[in-house]
């Protein structure tokens, strides 16, 4: 498609340079995400290649110590509380919307969407003036509170999308049959749309699990997370442990969103056929 | 549906005159409308659960900073006696011995009170130098009462300085601008105009430029690298183009955090980036990449180089390729149709993956504070900084309500025109 069955010289050279370039901005996107991988392996304490040999020693550093498994322990409070409230709300939320008959939609979607466009900083400085007011400064439920403010969008919009082919009919025909509106909600909707509440939820768990400046407002030194002892580790001294967290959180991330994307567009062939 | 029961239905409709039908139409409909009602209540009802925790968790926090910018109580609190004595103060030259009074026993008050301090920074925020004056008169004042104490002002040349008294009047004003214009860079002057402050404490319109310019330059790269890749993935068979999006979206969803990280690997000075243009010849010496604006510029443009790019590419799958051929066979040559049949449809994508991508870079701050040097940091960074270190609520938020302001203007501007469909962030 990209040349026509009767190329001339020109238009082999247009696409033949094209194809360079994208060649380099591939390069350019995936060299810098898979650098840290090698130098997690590597035996030596510096950044440079070749290697100087293999070895897991930065990954016992991370997994085996202290200061690194309470940030990881901490991580999961955190990311868990997260995407089981933003999960459950979120999907109630995308339920009331997707009914056309709600008041002020054309209102409410901005608002809901606008956490992921004000700059993290002001949410996060917002958040810690007005915790240590009402008391939620450096505990868990304030971070999971200001995490799911960030994370619920993402289910807003996931759930929405698998329910803007979900048939309202169904949801009649079962009140016709008698069931009452929590049964027709679990044994008729819930199953027709978790494909996209189960990718909501990933993509509400690894927005939580990346979140770094939010965290570096609100948390005590006990309740660091993964992120900010890779960010106070950044700001100190470059260790080649970093390297080996960085490789693990990037594994994380990616494996759920593999798995979350696979979900969401099976809820959507599911609507097509 | 309780007012249409089956005795009214089944009754003989012969029996019932016009009025009676026209009685069970409008119950009809009035019970209608009140099922709707009841619909629209229990989807709002529904909605209510993440609207309130939504208000808690970002809505309240944001305006509660938002507030500092402009409501400062700390002095109008710490001196309510100068407060009164100024009230009839004509703002020329000095006030009467009466407000130097009512400001040592305010100045007393508080130093029993143990606020001197709070009020020491307040004022030094406005006054640059006011901390220590107020700190050192505070202590001179402790054995004096009565006219020592009014000696005791006058003997610290501060409480006679022109500038002293104009900054304590409008600081006893709660509602303030002071922070605002501050962030902008401008302050009222002795005739109640506004002026620009005299450029050696001029900082934040200079902030502000960095920011802009450092969005537009990662947007215009982003545009130069994603565009063309975008036209190849939409362009390509479909088994190679799942391969291409693929090799986009796995940086997509690594974190910030991570690829800043590995960033700062690839950007030491015997790191691979070094490495790489020594070898391809554009330079003979390692370049100081890390803590630099170019540095900072690059890393910035791999991280939002998807966000461009997704948008672009949802709009260019849609376009269909017998347009182009159908320009070509009409004489069009290459140039000239890509100019008048692809540009035009693919622009609302150009236009919302750049937007989206400068909107996001005006909120910087991960990246700048890891690989900028001192003099990237970005509005972000300030923030930050004044909230961590300086313990300056006031200048941060007034910093945060003008960023707010340019960052809102341009998401409601993308919501209107190009419509929040074309956001894409999952």
């Amino acid at each position: 498609m990209l040349l026509s069955p009767y190329p001339t010289t020109g238009e082999r050279i247009r696409v033949a340079l094209l194809w360079l370039w994208c060649g380099l901005v591939i390069l350019f996107l995936l060299v810098p995400i898979l650098i840290p991988v090698p130098l997690s392996f590597n035996s030596g304490s510096f950044f440079i290649f070749p290697l100087e040999g293999l070895s897991t020693r930065w990954y016992e550093v991370v997994l085996g110590t202290q200061r690194w498994q309470a940030a990881i322990g901490n991580s999961l409070i955190v990311a868990l509380g997260t995407t089981v409230i933003a999960t459950t709300l979120g999907t109630l939320t995308a339920i009331a919307l997707s009914d056309e008959k709600f008041p002020g939609r054309r209102i409410i979607m901005p608002l809901l969407l606008s956490p992921l466009i004000v700059p993290v900083v002001i949410t996060a400085v917002g958040s810690y003036l007005f915790y240590a007011r009402v008391g939620l400064a450096s505990t868990y439920a304030g971070i999971i509170l200001a995490h799911t403010a960030l994370a619920s969008p993402f289910v807003v919009v996931t759930v929405g999308a698998s329910l803007t082919g979900f048939d309202r009919n169904l949801m009649r025909a079962a009140a016709i049959s008698g069931a009452k509106p929590l049964t027709s909600f679990f044994r008729v909707m819930l199953p027709l749309i978790l494909p996209g509440v189960l990718s909501g939820a990933a993509f509400a768990f690894v927005t939580s699990f990346d979140e770094v400046v939010v965290v570096q407002f609100l948390a005590s030194a006990g309740q660091r997370t993964m992120p900010l002892e890779m960010f106070i580790g950044l700001r100190e001294k470059l260790s080649p442990a970093i390297t080996a967290a960085a490789t693990l959180m990037m594994a994380l991330s990616i494996v759920l969103l593999v798995i979350a994307n696979l979900l969401a567009r099976r809820g959507r062939t599911a609507r097509i056929a | 549906m309780s007012a249409l029961q089956p005795s009214e239905l089944d009754r003989p409709t012969l029996a019932r005159d016009r009025s009676a039908a026209d009685a069970d139409l409008k119950s009809v409909s009035a019970a209608l409308r009140r099922a709707e009602f009841g619909d629209r209540m229990r989807s709002l009802l529904l909605a209510t659960p993440l609207l309130v925790l939504l208000a808690l968790s970002f809505g309240i926090p944001i305006l509660l900073l938002l507030s500092r910018a402009v409501y400062d109580p700390t002095i109008a609190d710490a001196l309510p006696k100068t407060t009164v004595a100024l009230a009839g103060w004509s703002g020329q030259g000095l006030p009467g011995d009466d407000a130097f009074a009512a400001l040592a026993a305010d100045l007393k008050d508080n130093q029993a009170k143990g606020t001197a301090y709070e009020l020491a920074k307040s004022l030094n925020a406005r006054l640059p130098g006011a901390r220590s004056q107020v700190l050192k008169t505070v202590r001179k004042l402790e054995s004096a009462d009565g006219q020592a104490a009014l000696e005791a002002m006058k003997s610290v040349p501060f409480w006679s300085a022109p500038s002293t008294w104009p900054t304590i009047r409008s600081g006893t004003n709660s509602l303030t601008s002071f922070y605002l214009l501050s962030a902008l860079d401008l302050r009222w002057n002795a005739a109640g105009g506004i002026e620009r402050v005299p450029p050696e404490q001029a900082i934040f319109i200079q902030v502000f430029l960095r920011t802009f310019f450092v969005a537009a330059s990662v947007t215009l790269a982003t545009l130069i690298l994603g565009f063309p890749l975008a036209y190849l993935i939409a362009n390509a068979p479909k088994g190679l183009a799942a391969i291409l999006i693929v090799a986009v979206l796995l940086p997509f969803w690594t974190s910030i955090l991570v690829r800043t990280a590995a960033w700062t690997v690839l950007l030491q000075k015997f790191g691979l980036a070094n490495d790489f243009l020594l070898f391809i010849g554009v330079i003979s010496d390692r370049l100081d990449l890390m803590y630099s604006r170019i540095g900072l510029i690059i890393a910035m443009t791999h991280i939002q180089l998807p966000f461009t790019l997704l948008p672009i590419y949802s709009v260019m799958r849609t376009i269909p390729p017998s347009q182009m051929k159908a320009a070509y066979s009409l004489g069009a040559r290459p140039f000239t149709a890509f100019r008048r049949i692809y540009i035009p449809q693919v622009f609302p994508g150009v236009m919302a993956g750049c937007m989206l991508t400068f909107i996001l870079c005006l909120g910087y701050y991960i990246t700048p504070a890891l690989i900028g040097g001192a003099s990237d940091q970005l509005i972000s960074n300030f923030i930050a900084n004044y909230v961590n270190v300086e313990l300056n609520w006031e200048m941060a938020a007034a910093l945060s309500f003008i960023l707010l302001v340019f960052t809102l203007a341009l998401f409601g501007i993308f919501a209107r025109v190009l419509g929040l469909d074309r956001l894409k962030l999952v």
